[in-house]
């Protein structure tokens, strides 16, 4: 909103921002091909690529060097910048939403930023059959939470499968008679079949809500008195998945479970638009393609449970080959800050091409989170979300010189670099500053200090 | 038989002042030569007040002491009106501490994601006995407690907030996430009904989750979302009440439920809010709600006026400055960011105040309430006027709940309420002279212990 205010503000009040051309680059469009050229950006747009472009009167010029410029890394599934992640004390938690607790100053966003990610989606966690509504926002370090927003994406929520929602919680011993262990704050369900019982349920309630207020509307529009039902937070969400408007990331490992939730989103009459981790995803990949579900899997993670036992390096290329668009994310703050040598493992596990590989953390998140129209590639129209890499991305030596994000710079690794020297001396002054005032504090406290 | 007389006289004596004090106060009193703070106006270099019967009879620089007035000499005595908590549990003895602000962790960091907020008090009692498997459940919503039904002249701590400069407090009930409504009390009165100035004052909201593992809300979203659900069942239950009224046929009637019915009588919302991030959910929230809500906490307020001016927010400020942790690990050092904010805290009433955000001030988990003089001293050392700082303590917390035609400041009429220094009232040791509570004189305790804390247990 802010953002929108200030862009309003710009237009109307002020000349409009100079444009810039990023030029002498080694452009990797994902979509249209790879050549030496310039990009020119105006009003946070990119108007122009390619080998040669005409350089509008006035504008600030970028040269990159003959580095490499792609486009912003797009990370599927990430859980930074949110002040809690999982609802757990419920099976369908679709009431909660990361939107609620979104934080703009969490250190991981600018992180990810000097990782050449220049947009994320919050996931809630997998804790529950049905999760919470998740938020896709922008690495826009330094702005506030209406800042940090992607204006505009589709909603989307989590759903989770396996181990993760099937986990009860501990019986507890505590406060009962005789100690016997206490049952009754176990959490259903207990077990897969469960999951599938639980999800089914919550949409067969969503059918029934969804009816009750198309009849409270019949009613009202009859001219009859009628008390309004009550507006549920809980099936809003999943009343949206029925109608199309919301996006279903699901996670998932096992390839039976995978295929359940294909046929059970068949029956209620939804599309599941991505699986997430998807590990098994290469023994049902023709099943996947199908749905017309996406896939976003990890480059090379397994046997750390389990349900991931039978994962395979080679995953993201079969799945890819077989048709299934896939994509590739960190599920890690750690991991999101180089995710561009994650998508370079493809080339090694699989054989995929270097445009291919660019294209799991670009174009393919990208369509997976309906914003193919505005992220994803450099192309003409497209907002300019660009990273400068010093070597080609897929090098494990390549670093991340300059981010973009609407044509702004929000990294700069020289003054990166220079404004660290800057943070330490500040921190020295103040922790000087408050060691002289230490003692005089303790002098004037007086009588032992306690709560009131 | 003299030593017992002595041991008599002391503890009749102790009675006197511990307990209702000075009952022998006559209904007329004037302070005359004094310098009056009235707060609504300029201050008075030298002039007199006149207490009748509890209420302020006059006040100004040509008033005459009446014939049938006791006479307080105030040559090199300041009179203010006395201070107001604008957030606290005085009076309710029962209450929980105040020792953390609701919402995460204090003197630095931020929590780790997902970690349970800090829980400022102990964990509320299970409202009901089965775990919480969802808002239809009421987990943790009291919201029908009035602070007014439970407040007692006989809480230990009012001594202590009375001998600082104290003599009214909005008071709240403060467990669970929707703990109740509160109350403007003054801090003495024969009985607990004479103590209550307005009910109910508001209903107070925290952001306190069972923690993972327990039943709902878990999360601070989760606390968020049933805060959300709550509202949008209240607005239900309203429309569905009203229309069964008057159409009772062919209508099921609409179940009674308490906790709405709480959250209806609120007049406003007290939310916990310290930093911009938490400032700006906050604010959203109660637009999007549409809840009069009075924002608590604003440590890092001094961040978020741009935000608190476009929302037109209102700030309780907690004057419990955020320190370094007292057991911290001498070998790790803050984050900057800690450092900051820190450092700034106590510049965020001079900043609020500069941007034009409304806001008053309140002791949150301030050590001793003769701490609070120090605490606002800082806050006028980082940038803000004397005046502005007493109208804080005073008015401007009148204004926030409403009774500032009764409260708050020195003016003809109002409930005489009244402290009494030499010297400044915002200093490291203020020097309390008297306390005047509804016109009745209590004497400030000479040296008070710390802050009867038992009390709070």
């Amino acid at each position: 909103m802010k953002t929108a205010f200030l862009f309003l503000l710009g237009a109307l009040c002020l000349p409009a921002a100079p444009p810039i051309v990023i030029q002498n680059a080694n452009v990797l469009t994902i979509t249209k091909g790879s050549f030496k050229g310039s990009v020119v950006i105006q009003d946070g747009k990119i108007i122009a690529v390619g080998e040669k472009v005409d350089i509008p009167a006035g504008a600030q010029i970028i040269d990159a060097g003959g580095q490499y410029l792609m486009p912003g890394i797009i990370d599927a599934h990430s859980h930074i910048a949110a002040d809690s992640i999982n609802e757990g004390a419920v099976s369908v938690s679709s009431m909660v939403g990361i939107e609620d607790v979104l934080n703009p100053e969490d250190i991981a966003i600018q992180r990810a930023l000097a990782g050449g990610v220049t947009t994320a989606n919050i996931l809630h966690g997998s804790a529950n059959s049905i999760g919470g509504k998740c938020m896709v926002i922008k690495t826009r370090w330094g702005k506030d939470t209406a800042g940090i927003q992607f204006e505009g994406a589709k909603p989307g929520i989590k759903f989770a499968l396996g181990e993760n929602p099937k986990r009860q919680g501990m019986p507890t011993t505590t406060g009962r008679r005789g100690g016997g262990a206490d049952t009754a704050n176990l959490r259903y369900p207990g077990t897969r079949m469960g999951v599938e019982d639980v999800i089914r349920q919550a949409f067969t309630e969503a059918k029934q809500y969804q009816a009750e207020w198309k009849e409270y509307e019949a009613k009202k529009a009859r001219g009859q008195i009628v008390i309004p039902p009550r507006r549920d937070l809980k099936l809003e969400p999943l009343v949206e998945v029925l109608e199309g408007k919301r996006l279903v990331h699901a996670h998932c490992y096992r390839a039976d479970e995978i295929l359940m939730l294909l046929r059970v989103a068949d029956d209620f009459g939804f599309k599941i638009k991505t699986l997430q981790h998807v590990l098994e995803g290469y023994k049902v990949a023709k099943e996947i393609a199908a749905h017309g579900a996406g896939a976003s899997t990890f480059s090379d993670w397994w046997a750390y449970k389990v349900e991931a036992f039978d994962a395979i390096p080679y995953n993201a290329a079969i799945m890819h080959k077989k048709g299934v668009l896939v994509s590739l994310n960190s599920d890690s703050a750690e991991l999101m800050r180089r995710l561009n040598t994650e998508a370079g493992k493809t080339v090694k596990y699989g054989g995929l091409t270097e445009t291919e590989a660019l294209a799991l953390i670009t174009i393919n998140p990208a369509k997976q989170l309906d914003l193919d129209h505005r992220i994803g590639s450099i192309e003409a129209g497209k907002d300019a979300d660009l990273v400068i890499y010093d070597k080609h991305p897929l090098s494990s030596f390549a670093k991340v010189q300059k981010v973009l994000i609407d044509g702004q710079v929000y990294f700069d690794r020289d003054k990166d670099i220079s404004d660290r020297n800057q943070m330490e001396t500040k921190k020295k002054q103040l922790l000087e500053k408050e060691k002289q005032q230490a003692p005089q504090q303790k002098k004037q406290g007086g009588a032992a200090r306690r709560p009131v | 038989m003299k030593y017992r007389n002595a041991w008599l006289c002391s503890v009749l004596a102790l009675l006197g002042t511990a307990a209702f004090a000075n009952a022998e106060t006559p209904s007329v009193i004037a302070i005359r030569n004094a310098r009056i703070v009235t707060v609504s106006g300029p201050v008075i270099a030298k002039g007199t007040i006149v207490m009748r019967n509890g209420l302020i009879e006059a006040v100004g620089a040509s008033v005459q002491a009446p014939a049938d007035a006791w006479i307080v000499e105030g040559e090199g005595l300041t009179v203010y009106p006395g201070m107001i908590d604008g957030l606290s549990t005085l009076g309710l003895p029962n209450a929980a501490s105040m020792d953390a602000a609701p919402t995460g962790r204090r003197g630095g960091g931020a929590p780790p994601a997902d970690a349970p907020a800090t829980p400022a008090f102990p964990a509320a009692p299970p409202v009901t006995a089965a775990i919480a498997r969802g808002p239809e459940d009421r987990p943790s919503n009291t919201s029908y407690l009035l602070a007014a039904d439970q407040v007692s002249p006989t809480d230990r701590r009012l001594d202590a907030a009375r001998s600082a400069g104290f003599t009214s407090a909005v008071t709240f009930p403060n467990r669970g996430i929707f703990a109740g409504q509160g109350a403007v009390v003054n801090l003495a009165g024969q009985k607990a009904g004479n103590m209550v100035l307005e009910s109910p004052a508001g209903l107070y909201l925290s952001m306190r989750s069972s923690g993972f593992g327990s039943g709902y809300p878990s999360s601070i979203m989760g606390v968020i979302a049933y805060i959300r659900q709550i509202y949008l069942d209240a607005d239900q239950y309203k429309t569905a009440k009203e229309i069964y009224a008057t159409n009772p046929l062919g209508n099921n009637r609409p179940a009674y439920d308490k906790t709405l019915e709480g959250v209806l009588s609120a007049p406003r919302v007290l939310i916990p809010a310290s930093n911009p991030k938490e400032i700006e959910r906050m604010l959203r929230l109660a637009q999007e709600l549409k809840l009069k809500a009075v924002l608590y906490g604003g440590e890092e307020a001094h961040r978020a006026t741009d935000v608190l001016k476009q929302f037109n927010g209102t700030m309780l400020v907690n004057l419990k400055w955020p320190e370094k942790a007292r057991d911290a690990d001498p070998e790790t050092t803050d984050s900057l960011r800690a450092l900051e904010m820190r450092d700034k805290a106590p510049s965020t009433p001079a900043a609020l105040a500069k941007a034009g955000v409304k806001f008053a001030f309140y002791a949150g988990a301030v050590d001793r309430p003769q701490d609070v003089g120090r605490a606002v001293k800082r806050a006028i050392d980082a940038g803000l006027s004397a005046d502005a700082a007493i109208r804080a303590m005073t008015l401007g917390v009148a204004e926030i709940y409403g009774v500032a035609n009764r409260l708050g400041s020195l003016d003809k009429g109002k409930i005489a309420n009244i402290v009494v220094t030499k010297g400044d009232l915002f200093q490291d040791r203020p020097d309390v002279k008297y306390v005047f509570i509804d016109g009745t004189k209590y004497d400030p305790a000479a040296e008070t212990p710390a802050a009867g804390a038992e009390a709070t247990r």
